[in-house]
């Protein structure tokens, strides 16, 4: 896909923005979402006409109208399917899409696990704030246990999904995390993410000033946002808090924060970030950390390296091109047991 | 061989169904038997009957394997109705096709199987080949399993594994009755235990005990069978199947209009041949996702199609109910994919190893929205063939969804094939916009056909947005302007409309203007034709219009209604296409006849209900 670095014309942001209005919400954390995307394409390596941005349904959904490449709204769901099938046919195109909580989790949950399984090249961008927008204030499979919405008046009765656990857990080879308040943060993993060969899963934690204001406050307000958000570095020891005093360490099986300095704890005893780590269970404990007793992990938390289905299925292809008999429908034709009269 | 005083009757057509336990391998003994048939240059249809469990238990009437044969010196349209000769490797393949065999026809038993336990499991009270109830038929009465044995016991090799070659002796009998050669099955043996001569030797020798067997016991008071070759044009031929004929008509599509195949598909009866058959096919750079479910399956075949692929789904009705969102999706960006739809027995899972016509208004109608879609139907397993590069043809070149309709006896029966030059196939002219072209707009429209462009990812200066929400004319951005969707809702009807010009007009197969126009669609033109031919054989007036073309209906459809006294349409379903008709034209009377079984009409009870309404005043 990156074959077409050199010689690429020198693009900037405005190439990217389409002429269509935006029309979320005043405040909406789409909007820092948008610009950083549209700020990574020219970096991203890749001719414009060959890029494509896929969608769903729902306020994230809207993405492509105002991105100004090949776009595709899809219907609700199914964005994983029609990036599939646009990736399957031309693995020169890097495809992205964009989704959110709702689209992905719940009436695309089946797409969304099988195509992180197969491993396409497509980059995911799931918009999660934990609420369901466009119809209006219902709770969706991230809104929090007991969480009062428009259709759990009396406090929700589900489990939330863990989005990095899920990721992980359908064999996802890229997870990451970022927050709509921090542009550098989400264009430098949505950068990053383009580069992986595999999908890419990109959890943005984006704030719904309407219907869902705040609900990510826990660790990503100014008050709260350095004591409680880990930004993972590749090789780095898990180091946080405004004092860069925090850390977690691993004990036993599980993970716990501690402070540097107190208990006998030094810097050595911190856990280091590894993202190309191929067993599973410390990226899963690291994405399911949350507020009171832990930060939120942010940045990439896992990236490992695995066939692809579009290589493979290329790879195949050109096998049996060379050693099938049957170069042309006529030779399939006249294949096999046939007679003359 | 001894020369004895035999007597050839010469035979238009027979029927031959073949019928054992799963594991009899009755599917080969038929298919050996459809090579001899080739061979002999007759024209022929078949039709296997598997059970609908995969391992149901041995010895019970569920657990029966069929595989019929219809061949001829005439042209063969179907399957056939009733067998003339069955053969039945035990008891409960007897007790379950019994009911499928001609008065006076024979039935060919091994009595070595009539064991009082396989009678029990079989439900038998008596032993039929003792008490009277066969007495109708002419039954050869042949201890297979015990001259099997005896035919290869000097070569050593394991008693099961000689039993397993049963069916052969007794496709020897039916080679010695119908003056079959032997050549193609021993190719067959020759390539199949390349690596075990011994079992060649075996399978050879005891093909051939069968054919001395029949001969020495003077079966049928010597009478044997001749069925000459079939009047067919010139030209090279193979056996195909409904599904393979549908998978082999995309890639040549493909290949003719320059677009690579994509098909995204998720396994269902009876259409799963057709994602297994392209998935074989990949050196000629077809492409197959097997989705994790129906939805998956549509939606990855319009993303294909938006990045410029022939893209296909196939699937049968419960997959067509999930997949009509999606098919709304491809209206509103109106990228060219084919649905494939393999009927079954509905509602829900139906019966889902009997075919049926009922999913005709699902196809026509099943969307929320105003949402035209082109709908045809193939008749016969070979012209799957031509129906499927029809389709894809329709689909790329009007730039919008189109629904094939096939079912299961189309898709599992075969059929003699007359096979084509890719070259003679129509043109495809896939509308692909033009790099940098300035006067590109998403939804501007070729004046004619009503078609928007292709313009696909990865073209310069053709970058563009589409999705679900309504279109604004020509510019394709978002709209909820009301005017708009009028004329956008119109324009997609009017396009798919226009089709009509580009489609054959109906054929009337017989008098132009008669009685009687016998009206029907899909997977029943053979019955209809036998039915047909039968009747005009008895001097009667009466037409068949069969119909390929549903949505639109071809221009001609009212003028040659209009000249007709008595219109009938007969349907495996309660009346589909018949209220499509009532719907459209309003002038004229429509009779109809519905079977709904999961069965296939039967050429007499067409030709009973037919003479009826010729004779009714």
């Amino acid at each position: 896909m990156q074959t077409d670095i050199v010689n690429l014309p020198v693009l900037t942001k405005e190439d990217f923005v389409s002429d269509q209005m935006v029309k979320w919400c005043p405040g909406c954390g789409d909007h820092a979402i948008l610009s950083a995307f549209q700020k990574i394409l020219p970096e991203v390596g890749v001719k414009k006409e060959n890029i494509v941005v896929v969608s769903g349904i729902g306020c994230s959904s809207r993405f492509p109208y105002y991105v100004k490449t090949y776009g595709f709204h899809g219907i609700h769901g199914r964005a994983a399917a029609l990036a599939s099938g646009i990736k399957i046919t031309n693995p020169e195109l890097m495809v992205w899409m964009i989704t959110g909580d709702g689209d992905s989790l719940a009436i695309g949950g089946n797409h969304f696990i099988h195509v992180l399984r197969r491993n396409l090249d497509i980059n995911i961008m799931l918009f999660n704030n934990k609420i369901y927008g466009l119809t209006k204030g219902q709770y969706s499979p991230t809104t929090p246990a007991g969480y009062k919405t428009k259709s759990s008046p009396q406090g929700t009765i589900e489990h939330p999904f863990n989005v990095g656990e899920l990721v992980i857990g359908a064999q996802g080879t890229f997870f990451a995390r970022v927050v709509d308040t921090n542009p550098k943060m989400m264009s430098e993993v949505m950068l990053e993410a383009s580069k992986h060969k595999g999908t890419s899963l990109i959890e943005i934690m984006q704030n719904c000033v309407i219907f869902n204001d705040k609900i990510h406050a826990d660790f990503a307000s100014r008050e709260t946002r350095d004591d409680f958000q880990l930004h993972l570095v590749h090789g780095e020891p898990m180091i946080f808090g405004k004092n860069k005093d925090k850390g977690i360490i691993l004990k036993g099986s599980r993970l716990e924060m501690v402070t540097i300095g107190e208990n006998e704890i030094t810097e050595k005893d911190i856990l280091v970030h590894d993202k190309h780590q191929r067993e599973s269970g410390i990226h899963v404990l690291i994405a399911n950390m949350k507020p009171p007793n832990f930060p939120r992990a942010m940045g990439v938390i896992r990236s490992i390296n695995d066939f692809t289905y579009e290589s493979q299925m290329e790879n195949i292809i050109r096998e049996e091109k060379e050693n099938s008999k049957i170069k042309t429908v006529d030779d399939l034709l006249n294949s096999g047991k046939t007679w003359e009269i | 061989m001894t020369v004895k005083e035999q007597k050839v009757v010469e035979l238009e057509n027979v029927v031959v169904r073949f019928a054992g336990d799963s594991g009899d391998g009755m599917q080969l003994t038929g298919a050996l038997f459809s090579d001899s048939a080739a061979i002999a240059g007759n024209d022929f249809a078949t039709f296997p009957d598997y059970p609908a469990e995969i391992r149901a238990p041995q010895g019970t009437v569920s657990g029966v394997s069929g595989f019929q044969i219809h061949f001829g010196h005439r042209q063969i349209y179907t399957s056939g109705d009733l067998a003339d000769v069955l053969v039945a490797m035990n008891p409960a393949p007897l007790k379950k096709n019994l009911m499928w065999v001609k008065e006076g026809g024979t039935i060919i038993v091994d009595t070595d199987t009539f064991t009082d336990k396989a009678l029990e499991k079989a439900g038998y009270e008596s032993n039929p080949l003792e008490d009277d109830s066969l007495k109708d038929y002419q039954v050869i009465k042949a201890p297979i399993s015990a001259m099997t044995k005896t035919s290869v016991e000097d070569l050593g090799l394991d008693i099961k594994m000689i039993l397993k070659s049963r069916n052969m002796f007794a496709l020897g009998i039916m080679f010695f009755l119908f003056n079959r050669k032997f050549s193609a099955a021993d190719e067959f043996f020759e390539s199949k235990f390349k690596a075990n001569p011994l079992v060649v030797e075996s399978n050879k020798r005891i093909l051939r005990a069968g054919y001395s067997f029949a001969e020495s016991i003077e079966a049928l008071n010597r009478i044997t069978y001749s069925v000459e070759p079939a009047a067919l044009e010139k030209g090279t031929y193979r056996n195909i199947t409904g599904n393979m004929a549908t998978a082999w008509g995309f890639l040549a599509a493909s290949e003719r209009s320059g677009r690579q195949l994509f098909l995204g598909s998720y396994p269902i009866t009876p259409a799963s041949e057709i994602l297994q058959e392209l998935s074989k096919h990949k050196s000629l750079g077809s492409k197959v996702l097997q989705a994790e479910d129906e939805i998956a399956g549509i939606v990855s075949t319009i993303g294909a199609s938006f990045a410029g692929a022939l893209a296909i789904t196939s699937t049968s009705g419960p997959g067509l109910s999930l997949k009509s969102e999606a098919i709304g999706l491809a209206v509103m960006t109106e990228l060219p994919i084919v649905i494939v739809d393999v009927q079954r027995a509905g509602p829900s899972t139906g019966m889902p190893t009997k075919s049926e016509q009922s999913d005709l208004l699902q196809a026509l109608f099943g969307r929320n929205g105003e949402a035209p879609c082109i709908v045809i139907a193939a008749s016969s397993s070979a012209n799957c063939f031509y129906y499927a590069y029809e389709a894809a043809k329709l689909a790329i070149e009007h730039m919008t969804p189109v629904i094939l309709l096939t079912d299961g006896y189309l898709a599992n029966g075969s059929e003699v094939f007359k096979i084509p030059k890719v070259g003679d196939l129509p043109e495809i002219k896939p509308p692909i916009a033009k790099a940098n072209d300035e006067t590109y707009f998403p939804y501007k429209r070729d004046p004619e056909k009503l078609n928007r462009q292709w313009a696909v990812p990865g073209t310069e200066g053709l970058r563009h947005r589409i999705g679900g929400l309504e279109k604004e004319d020509i510019y394709g951005n978002v709209s909820h302007d009301p005017e708009n969707h009028q004329i956008m809702s119109e324009l997609r009807a009017e396009k798919v409309q226009r089709v009509v010009n580009y489609i054959k007009p109906q054929e009337i197969i017989g008098p132009q203007k008669g009685e009687l126009l016998i009206v029907s669609w899909g997977g029943t033109f053979g019955v209809m034709m036998e039915a047909v031919q039968e009747m005009q054989k008895q001097g009667k007036s009466v037409s068949l219009a069969h119909f390929h073309h549903i949505s639109p209906l071809p221009k001609n459809t009212e003028e040659i209604f209009k000249n007709f006294d008595k219109i009938i349409v007969p349907e495996l379903n309660l009346g589909q296409f018949v209220l499509y008709l009532r719907m459209q034209f309003r002038q004229f009377k429509f009779e109809q006849y519905n079977k709904i079984q999961g069965l296939p009409f039967m050429v007499k009870e067409l030709v009973d209900k037919f003479n009826q309404l010729l004779e009714e005043k």
